[in-house]
């Protein structure tokens, strides 16, 4: 007997020819943010759509508060769902959008008007409810959208890429407050992105999904520091990844230098990815001892520069607050804590 | 510019077979000949719409028609959502042209092969006999007239609801599902006020022609049942009436137009509510 809210075991998901899912296990826990993130195609749309109930996997199993969930319909489902493109009803106004859920149930008229207003209260847009939803701009319709799912106070909320369609400023806004909503209403979130940033910003665990396979389920910070291989390390922000060969423990050749490392549990001379995050390269002057280079182009990056090094066999992408010209021949070196070793 | 004189073409070709006949029409339904052959100005052609004869026919042409619209929608819609699920799911439209296809053939031909099936020593009646059934004599009653209106315009109703209905987006229905709507619910909630712009066109482009319609009338009514169109063809043809003529025309272009605006109502109402919202 698990105490989990979702749980998924050994789901697969097939179209036609094509394998949407293999074997994926997750559970997803109650008032959690989880975010499903990976490039298009991955298979994250398609497990939302499991969730809710508008694709039935293959073969495994979904249970939902440990029993089963496949065989009860959408429209059953104590589950709503944020649509990418908001899937606003466009015949009806705000105030009907959003009361249409409480309406099937039967509710009290004056409860709903209640339920509506609250929630309304809670996207910022009270003033709209006698609106048509075509009058409304991409955020607001947003803000709908999510009201509309959230006023039947479902157990789990179900996000398709609801920001995608939004600008970086109302993007980033939008990330606080979903963050604050999921907070204060205590209702689990499923998030489905292809923004690794976003996906860092909001959630408490993130599942990193590649071609229908789950790559890496941890949190934000596991997910950075400790990516499980390098698909996942070059996914979640930039990184350098060269082919390396293990030589002990704690001892790693790449480029056909001896590196110092932290990694081991390796076979002798096993090969493998070595990455290093573009923050963590040390710009010093040129040095006999360690990697030397030319910076080949310089980007301003708002906080940082972006420099690209090369130094011959591999060009580096560096980040650093202080610039140095284009052209200059520099020495780039890493610490061993944050060279890091995955297997192939 | 010489765009600008790229339109004057069609704009002579309106001018003179669109614009100016029907001003003739228009003249010449106020018109009477007199002793010498003279025109005279008159009002009496309208006069004569009002006899309860003439009346009777413009009755039955109304009802005929509205009849056809009712059953061209009631066989319609279903088809037509059956057609675009269909096409939703699978991503193709192949079998929409088995209901488009019969457009491209000859009103007229189209009509007389229901004269072969439908005569006394027809093809249905054969049929009937072989499988010892009592034999039916429809053609020449109302029954057949609606029957070939039905037939005929039957595309026209399930075109304009298919285009309405395949261009609902799929999570539009997704999330009607989702906030605890069962598939009836959905129907009548989301999809059926959905698809009501695609119902109103489709009931005007059966009800116009059906209404118009001389051919289907003349061939499977037998002349029993006369309707505007046949009226209009008789006076022009038979009675030598130009006058009377043109003043049925005039009536009914009016009864066109008319139901043409009530149309644009019914659009511009979806179409305000939508962009304009409720006050």
């Amino acid at each position: 007997m698990s105490n989990h809210l979702i749980e998924f075991k050994n789901v697969y998901k097939q179209f036609d020819t094509t394998e949407a899912l293999q074997d994926i296990n997750l559970y997803i826990d109650s008032n959690e943010f989880l975010t499903l993130l990976g490039p298009s195609g991955c298979g994250k749309s398609t497990l939302l759509r499991l969730i809710a109930g508008f694709e039935d996997p293959t073969e495994g199993s979904i249970l939902f508060e440990g029993k089963d969930l496949i065989s009860i319909p959408p429209y059953k489902r104590p589950i709503n769902t944020v649509f990418q493109k908001y899937a606003l009803f466009p015949h009806m106004d705000v105030y009907e959008n959003i009361a249409f859920g409480l309406k099937i149930k039967k509710m009290d008229k004056k409860e709903i008007d209640k339920k509506v207003m609250r929630v309304l209260e809670l996207v910022n847009l009270k003033s709209f409810h006698d609106r048509s939803v075509d009058s409304l701009s991409g955020g607001q319709q947003q803000r709908i959208a999510i009201a509309r799912a959230i006023v039947n106070e479902p157990s789990v909320l179900l996000l398709d890429e609801p920001l995608a369609a939004l600008d970086l400023k109302l993007r980033q806004g939008m990330q606080i407050e979903l963050k604050n909503m999921q907070k204060e209403l205590g209702i689990t979130f499923v998030y489905v992105t292809h923004d690794q940033e976003e996906a860092l910003t909001m959630s408490d665990t993130i599942v990193v999904m590649k071609e229908g396979k789950i790559q890496q389920i941890g949190t934000p910070v596991d997910i950075y520091n400790e990516p499980k291989n390098a698909y996942v390390a070059n996914f979640i922000g930039e990184s350098n990844i060269i082919d390396g060969i293990m030589n002990e423990d704690f001892s790693v050749t790449f480029l056909g230098r001896n590196f110092e490392c932290v990694d081991k549990g390796f076979e002798l001379n096993e090969p493998v990815d070595v990455v290093i995050r573009p923050e963590d390269i040390i710009i010093s002057d040129e040095n006999p001892d360690i990697l030397n280079g030319i910076i080949e182009s310089v980007t301003f990056k708002g906080v940082h520069y972006e420099m690209i090094v090369n130094t011959g066999e591999y060009k580096w992408t560096i980040h650093n607050t202080i610039m140095r010209p284009e052209g200059s021949r520099v020495g780039i070196s890493v610490k061993p804590f944050d060279i890091h070793i995955m297997k192939k | 510019m010489f765009k600008k004189y790229l339109v004057y073409p069609h704009l002579f070709w309106m001018l003179v077979f669109v614009l100016v006949p029907i001003l003739l029409v228009l003249v010449y339904s106020f018109e009477t000949t007199g002793l010498n052959g003279e025109a005279i100005f008159t009002l009496e052609n309208y006069q004569k719409l009002v006899d309860a004869n003439y009346l009777n026919i413009f009755i039955r042409s109304v009802y005929l028609a509205v009849i056809s619209s009712i059953i061209c929608l009631a066989l319609g819609y279903p088809i037509s959502v059956i057609l675009a699920n269909r096409e939703k799911r699978t991503g193709k439209s192949g079998l929409v042209w088995i209901f488009i296809l019969p457009m491209w053939m000859n009103m007229l031909l189209r009509t007389y092969s229901w004269l072969t099936i439908l005569e006394k020593n027809g093809i249905l009646n054969n049929l009937l006999e072989l499988l010892n059934l009592p034999q039916v004599n429809i053609l020449y009653t109302s029954g057949a007239v609606v029957l070939g209106m039905v037939y005929n315009f039957l595309p026209f109703m399930i075109l304009p609801i298919y285009s309405v209905l395949i261009k609902i987006d799929n999570s539009i229905i997704e999330a009607a599902e989702d906030l605890g709507a069962n598939s009836f619910t959905v129907f009548s909630k989301v999809t059926l006020p959905l698809s009501i712009p695609g119902v109103v066109s489709g009931v005007t482009m059966v009800f116009l022609p059906a209404v118009t319609t001389f051919i289907i009338s003349k061939l499977l009514g037998g002349g029993h049942y006369m309707l505007i169109g046949n009226l209009i063809e008789n006076q022009f043809l038979v009675a030598d009436n130009w006058n009377f003529g043109s003043a049925i025309s005039i009536l009914m272009m009016v009864l066109i137009l008319l139901s043409m605006a009530i149309t644009n109502v019914f659009e511009k109402d979806t179409s305000t509510e939508k962009k304009g919202g409720k006050k």
